[in-house]
């Protein structure tokens, strides 16, 4: 083996990089994975050792340079494994959605032109045979897990040993100095990976990374939080996304980090506290989904716990960020958060697996402020960082000791941002990719000549040089005097209160902002109990007066915060109503994710909206059609109330932008 | 999954055979002259309205039940008057109607416990759990964990089965079942009470079961869908009665059983 170091020269490539690994950390851990209940472990060597395996074996099948390989499971160690194999050979690994469905899998496929698929167990495998009756490309199937395969007899289908004995064969026939040779012929300029965007309009698109693209991103983020081979991850995130393959995949080879990949999805909470991981990722709905959990939990605990658990989070909430940021804090605070870390937060870390953890991000979507600060406030490192497929990821990253909730975090090392004149966000970095996949207009209309990207989010840059994100670039609006509307900004902020569940915002070439709030009926409907509110109905609730009091209260809240924003401050709410119904999938006013449906809205409530927009009208009457659960059809009339807000004042309206 | 024995494809092997089994207490005759067989290796299902003798022909054959004409053949060997654990010893495990966990322990102590029989150290050992008893249980273990992957129950592992669904008691009870490693498997209305998500996956795991590692199966199910997806072969019981035997398709289109479901004006 001690020609690897030799051959492993150069680390512009993963395969390479896979070689310095195993020389460099022989030893360390590379994967694990928990199977029977036990973390299995492999070290750099023996990782090296499996997808040299079966990149021979892959080769002796027929697989060569240029050829597409689909990846379909869940995080598996031999499917990372296929990753580096297939770019060993030259071949460029596509990775898929596991839960997407045939047909929307035969369309990525069939779009890459994939050869080959290396997929996680029987169901995956159902899939690719029934897109093969009609895609007749795909004639290598390799399955890792062969329960229910025994008795398949299909053509070209493998299990993943057969095709790995196939490549021990053969290397001990002398094929190892031609793998070595394949990898040392890499470039940087290759295509390291195909990665197809979910894509929420039309069909998805595949975005091309080159190995200098996603390397170059790796070590910038490495870098960035000085992270080392010590690193401690959770894979657990689909392996099609962006976000899996840089954490999961390039970070690690780059500084050769451990990757651990959960014994089932549902096992992710207990796996990720076994394994403490010390550098973890999670999109808002996972950090939002533990406090939950331990919220609900305390809820039930002895009063003197709950008494306890109250106090020490308030001093969290008081001084604990200050703590974290190195801002002076007084020593009384200093010794009761002492305390405090040692009865309350640092079994909440250690339930939560975060208590080793040195620096934990957020993206994807807004993170609620509250829960923002309440992970920060724990001491727990959590940072939110804008990126997207387009940019291998990475466009800002919060830096430590410059956190602010409400914006991204400023451009990363050789990352350059602007903001056009429409407000749209543009990005250029070395890891911006290179085309989208066969389709040449897209690539012309997303990325200019000069190498910069409309990243189609419309955001400006605060005086702290930090970018804020406000909206997908398409949504925004103007209001009749040009003033800048972002109606999910305005959205967002009213949907961080536990009381709202829905918002609409309507003032795109209107003379204001006016809205229409749905209550949270769990949330306000606990209110309620404790308050000696009674109700009958949503309706009923919906209209009552200390509800809509609470809900003013919100509102004028969100003005304030507005307000503070010279951007947006001409977008404050000046009226809103709460709606009687709960906007509904089976009305089909919001989709099944439970995005709302804007348009359709906008159109079923139009005698609301219209009233909305007269001020004369204080309340309007109105019925709509429901769909019930069984699917009869009723209807729920009434009259809903209208109320009026006064703007807020506006602060610094001299204020120059700062680009 | 190597440390599970596999059976070969034996096309025509009689498993179990019953004949002319009867079966009363006091004046009521829950199972009058029955007679059916198992074949290695099929999924066998025994239908019938409330009240048929299904479960009273589990227990038959199960040995907690004496009929008292008849006789039972299992692997070649007619017995006469059987306990439940010595049929157990000879291969014969099952899961209950309602659900019969030890409610406090552990998902994973209570497949433990179907391992009892295939445990060969003394009591001595296991007390201190030291030496052969140490190595002794955690073969047993590798084998638990194959079953809770196999059952795709990793996340309740370490979860007293008391707090769990229903849905998902059930597959405890069916992982302990299949700790014993029975050549033969009675289920007793494995998807009663299941919504439609839970019964999928336990008919699922039923055909697993019977294609990985080629346990027979003997099921009672009342989802007449279930039972025709599932089985080889059915058998329909009315009154304690054979009515009829076969393929599902020959016993859709039976009369009596049409008439047994359905009722029929006299």
């Amino acid at each position: 083996m001690a020609t690897e170091a030799a051959l492993g020269a150069g680390e512009d490539t993963f395969p390479k990089l896979l070689l310095r690994n195993a020389v460099k950390f022989a030893d360390r851990p590379a994967i694990r994975e928990k199977d029977l209940g036990i973390w299995q472990t492999w070290t750099w060597s023996q990782v090296l050792d499996e997808v040299r395996a079966f990149a021979v074996g892959l080769s002796s099948l027929g697989i060569k340079a240029g050829d597409k390989v689909a990846i379909v499971g869940d995080n598996r160690p031999r499917l990372y494994w296929t990753m580096c194999a297939a770019q060993s050979l030259g071949a460029v690994p596509i990775p898929v959605y596991q839960d997407s469905v045939a047909a929307e899998m035969k369309f990525v496929l069939e779009h890459a032109g994939a050869t080959c698929a290396v997929v996680e167990n029987q169901e995956q495998v159902d899939k690719i045979l029934e897109i093969r009756e009609s895609y007749k490309a795909i004639k290598t199937i390799v399955y890792d897990e062969d329960r229910g395969l025994k008795n398949y007899n299909v053509k070209g289908l493998y299990s993943f040993e057969e095709v790995q004995a196939k490549g021990r064969a053969a290397l001990s026939d002398g094929a190892e100095a031609i793998w070595h040779e394949q990898i040392a012929r890499g470039q940087p300029a290759d295509t390291a990976i195909i990665l197809y965007t979910s894509g929420t309009t039309g069909q998805p698109k595949g975005v091309v990374l080159t190995m200098e693209n996603t390397l170059w991103a790796a070590r910038v983020a490495n870098r960035f939080d000085s992270l080392t081979e010590n690193e401690e991850t959770i894979a657990y995130l689909p392996m099609a996304w962006v976000g899996d393959h840089i954490f999961s995949y390039a970070q690690s080879y780059e500084c050769g980090y451990c990757v651990n990949c959960p014994e089932s999805p549902e096992t992710v909470v207990d796996d990720r506290r076994e394994i403490g991981t010390t550098y973890a990722f999670a999109p808002p709905r996972v950090y939002e989904n533990l406090i939950t959990l331990t919220m609900v939990r305390m809820e039930d605990a002895a009063k003197i716990k709950r008494k306890m658990f109250d106090y020490f989070l308030a001093l969290a909430n008081r001084v604990g960020e200050k703590i974290l940021n190195g801002e002076p804090v007084g020593i009384k605070d200093r010794l009761l958060y002492a305390l405090g870390d040692f009865m309350v937060y640092a079994p909440i870390k250690n339930r939560f697996g975060l208590s080793k953890v040195r620096v934990g991000y957020t993206a994807g979507e807004a993170i609620g402020p509250e829960i923002f600060r309440f992970y920060r406030s724990l001491g727990i490192n959590l940072k939110q960082l804008y990126g997207q497929t387009e940019a291998a990821v990475y466009i800002t990253n919060q830096p430590d000791g410059e956190i602010y909730a409400d914006t991204v975090g400023a451009p990363l090392e050789g990352i350059e941002v602007k903001v056009d004149d429409s407000g749209e966000v543009l990005y250029r970095s070395p890891g911006v990719f290179k085309e989208y996949y066969k389709n040449s207009k897209a690539t012309r209309e997303t990325k200019t000549k000069d190498g910069w990207v409309h990243s189609g989010d419309a955001g400006f840059i605060d005086d702290r040089g930090h970018l804020k994100i406000i909206d997908r670039a398409k949504d925004v609006g103007h209001l009749k005097d040009g003033t800048l509307f972002p109606p999910k900004y305005i959205e967002n902020k009213l949907k961080f209160f536990p009381n709202i569940k829905e918002v609409v915002a309507i003032g795109d070439g209107r003379d204001y902002v006016a809205c229409m709030v749905n209550i949270d009926l769990t949330a306000v409907g606990s209110w309620a109990e404790r308050n000696n509110v009674v109700y009958a109905s949503y309706q009923e609730l919906a209209a009552h007066p200390d509800v809509y009091k609470m809900v003013e209260g919100h509102v004028a809240e969100v003005n304030r915060e507005l307000a503070a924003e010279e951007r947006v401050a001409g977008a404050q709410i000046q009226r809103f109503l709460v709606l009687h119904k709960e906007l509904d999938a089976d009305d089909g006013e919001i989709t099944r994710t439970a995005k709302v449906r804007r348009s359709f809205v906008e159109e079923r409530y139009k005698p609301l909206i219209d009233a909305l927009f007269d001020r004369r009208k204080s309340s309007q009457h109105i019925k709509t059609e429901v769909t019930f659960e069984d699917g009869r059809k009723g209807a729920i009339e009434g009259d809903v109330e209208i109320r009026d807000m006064t703007p807020e004042p506006v602060a610094g309206t001299n204020r120059i932008a700062a680009e | 999954m190597s440390a599970v024995e596999t059976l070969v494809d034996a096309a025509d092997e009689t498993l179990l055979a019953v004949e002319g089994v009867t079966l009363s207490f006091g004046g009521v005759q829950a199972i009058k002259d029955v007679s059916f067989d198992i074949k290695k290796g099929e999924i066998r299902a025994i239908i019938g309205p409330n009240g048929a003798g299904k479960t009273s022909m589990l227990n038959v054959i199960n040995g907690f039940y004496h009929p008292q004409h008849g006789k039972i053949t299992f692997k070649g060997k007619t017995r006469e008057d059987m306990r439940p654990h010595v049929a157990a010893t000879q291969g014969i495990s099952r899961t209950f109607q309602n659900v019969a966990l030890f409610r406090g322990m552990s998902t994973l102590d209570n497949i433990m416990t179907g391992r009892t029989l295939k445990m060969t150290t003394g009591l001595f050992w296991h007390l201190f759990r030291y030496g052969p008893a140490e190595k002794e249980e955690l073969e047993h273990r590798e084998f638990v964990e194959r079953i809770i992957d196999f059952l795709e129950i990793q996340h309740i592992r370490k979860t007293p089965v008391g707090r769990l669904p229903y849905g998902l008691q059930k597959r405890v009870e069916l992982g302990r079942a299949l700790a014993a490693q029975p050549d033969l498997l009675l289920l007793d209305e494995p998807m009663a009470g299941m919504n439609l998500e839970e019964k999928e996956d336990m008919s699922r795991f039923v055909i697993d079961v019977n294609d990985q590692f080629g346990t027979t199966i003997a099921l009672i199910e009342h989802d007449m869908g279930v039972v025709m997806d599932l089985s080889n072969r059915v058998v329909v019981l009315d009154h304690g009665e054979k009515i009829a035997d076969g393929t599902p398709d020959e016993v859709k289109s039976n009369q009596d059983v049409i008439d047994a479901y359905l009722g029929v004006a006299h």
